[in-house]
């Protein structure tokens, strides 16, 4: 025979009113990551919450560490070109340029016009195909999806440019010491003007679509606001600093590869918030387009690699399988590795995300003594402990987007 | 020269706070895009242009007259950075080939590993006999990891045969402007 106790639960109002006495001030640990959407790669975060304000946010790196500058020490330097390509894989040619220049720094190598053209175009077309990313994957953090697929659609066509100039869509590896790999493929121009005029029609729908929409504007002005100071002392650069409205481009400041033959603006923001770091990458991709429509125009003949650095950068093929003297000097450039006198040099150039510097020594030879990496997305996310408290939790997403790094780089 | 340009920022309008001109936009941007071509592919009914130059699967070639190009030099092993060929060197047959025995050599066994390989392209930009390309193609799959790295018959069969781009020897133009394929 079945009994039924009868239980008191009392006032439930009274029960819940005397808990909240006791839950307050209590926070809630939260760990966003390494493996999560808006992360953009394996960062992992962890975070106090008070409710859904954070209260404390730190970011934990290191899961794509790959020990980039040890492997250089054992490889020449042209072997360490691929490895490259892997720090910021969104614009692995900038990267490839940076590296190279670096090396010819400290071996005082001048590459000629026309190389040194070839890389411009270079740098800003990976600056605009990471830009298109950075601004597609803003909006989708922001929850415009649309904008990201019209980005994609316009970095599919750059990559069929990359593939046609460098024989591979991602992992360009393109740069030579003292050169390029090849001279650019016929016709090329012709179709990057194609391109670069393709691209700002989509730029006007990307504007048409984010710049003027309410939604978009509610969820990214005044959030994530980097004051000059700050952005300064914690060693921003690129993008990320000049929407805290300082005024620092190397391609102004410290001109390299002729920059200072190209007319461009260098926009600057005057907020710091996650609203100007998005103007600010659209903006710079309209003064790409602007400086790669007059390298295309004055685009001088002449060789592609420097033709009197006969230790550094290989002959060409046709006279390796024709000349005797050629291949054994093809066999010495490959073995030994291009002839770089002892030394140090500090090279930065202005990628996408910021500065990416390369610090050489060498104690002459083919293969660096030591390589440091100084990379700019690393210096962007040691930020976030600063800039994070007390946001909502939803802004988390919408201010990793807005510094666009890439982890690739950040941990090498 | 470069100059600095300070961005602005335009406060949104009445009309712009309310959303409506927004949607109207967004609607009419989509629309748009509706009726234009897609830019999609079919894949893998429709495959997509390779260029010249396209840096794919290594693959070794043979001459027109059949002869294997590589004379296991070995630099491409030196220069492959993530080291993914490994060669051992063989002697030619002096039978079959009594020209080319005691002079050149042939690589005994070519083993490209395609789970290292990172399509680089060292390999065929160092190589001094064009003997090593990085053909067309792009995708590669298997059951097992021995069954990606590819042997040396394997390597042949993928590579084919392609003329010579540059004469090596003058020897061997001269042979074959004379039309003599017995060079």
């Amino acid at each position: 025979m079945a009994t039924t106790n009868e239980i008191s639960i009392g006032d439930l109002g009274a029960r819940a009113g005397e808990a909240e006495e006791e839950l307050k001030g209590e926070s809630m640990a939260l760990n966003i990551g390494p493996s999560h959407p808006t992360t953009h790669g394996v960062l992992r975060l962890l975070a106090e919450l008070d409710g859904d304000i954070i209260t404390k946010c730190e970011p934990v790196i290191g899961y794509l560490h790959r020990g980039d500058e040890k492997i250089a020490e054992n490889m020449t330097y042209n072997q360490f070109v691929p490895y490259t390509d892997r720090l910021d894989y969104l614009a692995p040619l900038a990267n490839n340029v940076a590296f190279a220049m670096a090396v010819e720094k400290l071996a005082a190598l001048e590459v000629p016009e026309r190389c040194q053209a070839i890389r411009v175009l270079c740098c800003e077309l990976a600056r605009i195909s990471s830009h298109l990313l950075g601004i597609g994957v803003f909006g989708m953090d922001a929850g415009a999806w649309t904008v990201f697929m019209y980005t994609f659609t316009e970095r599919e066509k750059l990559y069929t440019l990359f593939e046609e100039l460098t024989g591979a869509r991602f992992t360009t590896s393109y740069t030579r010491i003292g050169g390029v790999a090849r001279d650019i493929p016929e016709g090329w121009l012709g179709r990057v003007t194609d391109f670069i005029n393709g691209v700002l029609p989509v730029l006007d729908e990307i504007d048409k679509l984010l710049t003027r929409n309410r939604i978009f504007v509610d969820r990214t002005q005044g959030i994530g606001t980097i004051s000059r100071e700050d952005a300064i002392a914690y060693g921003l650069t690129g993008p990320n600093l000049r929407a805290s409205g300082v005024d620092l481009d190397l391609r102004k400041d410290k001109p390299y590869l002729g920059y200072e033959n190209y007319d461009f603006d260098v926009p600057v923001g005057t907020t710091g918030d996650c609203y100007d770091r998005y103007l600010l990458r659209a903006e710079e991709v309209r003064q790409s387009v602007c400086i790669i429509r007059q390298v295309i125009d004055t685009i001088p003949d002449g060789s592609f690699y420097a033709e009197d650095a006969k230790r550094i950068f290989s002959p060409p093929k046709e006279k390796v399988l024709t000349s005797m003297e050629a291949l054994i000097q093809n066999f010495m450039i490959t073995t030994e590795g291009p002839q770089i006198p002892a030394g140090e040099a500090y090279f930065e150039a202005e990628n996408p995300k910021g500065a990416l510097g390369f610090y050489v020594v060498s104690k002459g030879g083919g293969v660096p003594y030591r390589l440091k990496i100084r990379g700019p997305s690393f210096c962007s996310l040691s930020i976030l402990d600063k800039l994070v408290p007390g946001h909502y939790m939803t802004d988390i997403t919408v201010i990793l987007g807005s510094l666009d790094f890439v982890m690739g780089e950040c941990d090498r | 020269m470069a100059t600095t340009k300070v961005i602005e920022r335009k406060p949104l309008t009445f009309a712009e706070k309310t959303f409506l001109p927004q949607i109207a936009t967004g609607l009419k941007t989509t629309f748009g895009n509706m009726l234009k071509k897609p830019i999609t592919l079919q894949y893998p009914e429709e495959r997509p242009v390779i260029p010249e130059n396209y840096r794919g699967v290594p693959t070794l070639v043979k001459d027109p007259n059949g002869r294997e190009k590589c004379v296991s030099c070995q630099l491409c092993e030196f220069v492959c950075p993530p080291k993914a060929i490994r060669i051992t060197p063989g002697e030619i047959d002096a039978e079959s080939e009594p020209d080319r025995a005691h002079v050149e050599k042939a690589p005994q066994e070519f083993e490209i590993n395609m789970l290292r390989c990172i399509y680089c392209g060292f390999c065929e930009e160092v190589c001094p006999e064009e003997a090593i390309y990085l053909q067309d193609v792009f995708s590669l799959s298997g059951y097992s990891r021995e069954e990606m790295i590819n042997k040396k018959a394997k390597l042949y069969e993928l590579g084919g045969t392609l003329p010579d781009k540059h004469y090596k020897w003058d020897k061997k133009k001269a042979a074959e402007l004379g039309g003599n394929p017995e060079h």
